[in-house]
């Protein structure tokens, strides 16, 4: 069991290295997607992946990434097994992820936020000031300014959010709390 | 896509849940090339995707997910009428999202709090769901408290579906839910937001003898079969085909 458990440990590296397809600067242990390693025999695995997004498309191509590297590392079978207990959240996501993301020019999401903040619309635009209790506002990944807008709740792929920082008018996409 | 799950699954509620998602998101996914702007475009593709993606779990736990999805015909699909119904204009999609997301909010919040075979899944959609309602409640009030014309088409959308919305309250078998307690929730809930979108509450009736409340039975509206046609025609023309 000792050496079992050295090996999982060792495998569970291994995955947790694998970039995450749709936002490679992230690997999927500091995206918090990865569960755990559990090794049968010598040379089957079977590894528990959850989705960030119930759709997430990402998951096919993290199952076979993860199925790739496990292989070449001399592992005969390796199943990815999709859970969806407990839910992911984005407080999932490691320090060092967050710091990645924000250097990548995402805004990180904010710790321990339940659900969409509460907006109120203007006439066009999302304009409004965040100044819900306990609502930190998002900072823009460029130039850290916390004068942000929303553009739009749903941006390039489901976790995120569309902003516009009003300091330095550059575009940015949010990752969403969940 | 594997998901794991308790073995015994009451299959009508699966299909039911699973059948609501699959065909809203088929509905939302015709809004690509169409909705009013680019950042619309994204965001009802994001919310057919979830939506998607709770479809795939949930018939995965009945069945075949793909067998299920695109082999059966008409009758045999368990979802509330309201989610077939035609997109209509911007405001008919955005009063659709609205009674949809609020009754699925609701009701996944009170799935993912017990201990039943939906509970993983629900834990997860309730989180996803409550961004589609505030999408919907924002836009509901930006129209509604908008210009009059606006204001006009938005109350017009409200009014058309108010009759497919009796049906959701319908006890499902196999769903531990309190049905009573949820309709009266949707209802101050729906209330409020009209109210604040300075809109009426429709008055008319919410179940039709002719019309609606039998979605669950499989006895759906003229434009779901059309629907189905067009979501179903490549896999029955290509029967077992894969990427």
């Amino acid at each position: 069991m000792v050496t079992a458990t050295a090996l999982e440990a060792e495998l569970l590296e291994l995955a947790g290295a694998v970039p995450d397809p749709e936002l490679p600067v992230l690997t999927l242990q500091e995206l918090g997607v990865l569960r755990a390693v559990h090794v049968h025999g010598t040379d089957t695995v079977e590894v528990d992946l959850t989705p960030t997004y119930t759709g997430c498309p990402a998951l096919e191509t993290m199952s076979l990434d993860i199925q790739r590297v496990l292989r070449a590392h001399g592992m005969r079978e390796v199943t990815v097994r999709t859970v969806l207990t407990p839910a992911w959240s984005t407080d999932d996501i490691t320090a060092e992820g967050r710091r990645k993301l924000r250097e990548f020019g995402i805004a990180p999401p904010r710790a321990a936020a339940a659900g969409p903040v509460p907006l109120t619309l203007g006439p066009t635009r999302t304009h409004a000031p965040e100044s819900g209790p306990g609502s930190e506002p998002v900072r823009c990944p460029h130039c850290g300014s916390a004068d942000t807008e929303l553009l739009s709740r749903f941006s390039s792929t489901a976790c995120k959010a569309l902003r516009r920082c009003l300091a330095c008018r550059e575009p940015f996409d949010h990752f969403k709390e969940l | 896509m594997t998901a794991t799950g308790p073995a015994t699954v009451p299959v009508t509620a699966a299909l039911a849940l699973g059948d609501d998602a699959l065909v809203l998101s088929h509905r939302l996914g015709e809004w690509a090339g169409h909705a009013p702007a680019l950042e619309e475009e994204v965001a009802l593709a994001n919310i057919a995707l979830d939506l998607l993606g709770q479809a795939r779990v949930l018939l995965s736990l009945a069945g075949d997910e793909d067998e299920l999805a695109f082999l059966r015909e008409e009758r045999a699909f368990r979802n509330l009428q309201l989610v077939e119904q035609p997109n209509g204009d911007f405001a008919h999609t955005i009063a659709r999202q609205l009674y949809f997301s609020v009754y699925q909010q609701l009701l996944h919040t009170e799935l993912a709090a017990g201990d039943g075979p939906f509970a993983p899944l629900a834990a997860k959609a309730v989180k996803e769901v409550a961004y589609h309602r505030d999408h919907a409640e924002q836009w509901t009030l930006r129209l509604g408290d908008g210009t009059e014309t606006s204001r006009e088409r938005m109350q017009q959308a409200c009014d058309a579906l108010w009759r497919f919305t009796g049906e959701m309250f319908q006890p499902v078998e196999g769903l531990d839910a309190d049905w009573p307690s949820l309709e009266a929730r949707w209802l101050e809930y729906i209330g409020d937001v009209l109210g604040r979108a300075t809109l009426t509450v429709p008055e008319g009736p919410r179940t039709g003898a002719w019309s609606a409340g039998a979605g669950r039975e499989g006895v759906h509206t003229e434009s779901f079969g059309r629907m189905l046609a067009e979501m179903q025609h490549l896999h029955r023309s290509h029967p077992g085909a894969a990427w």
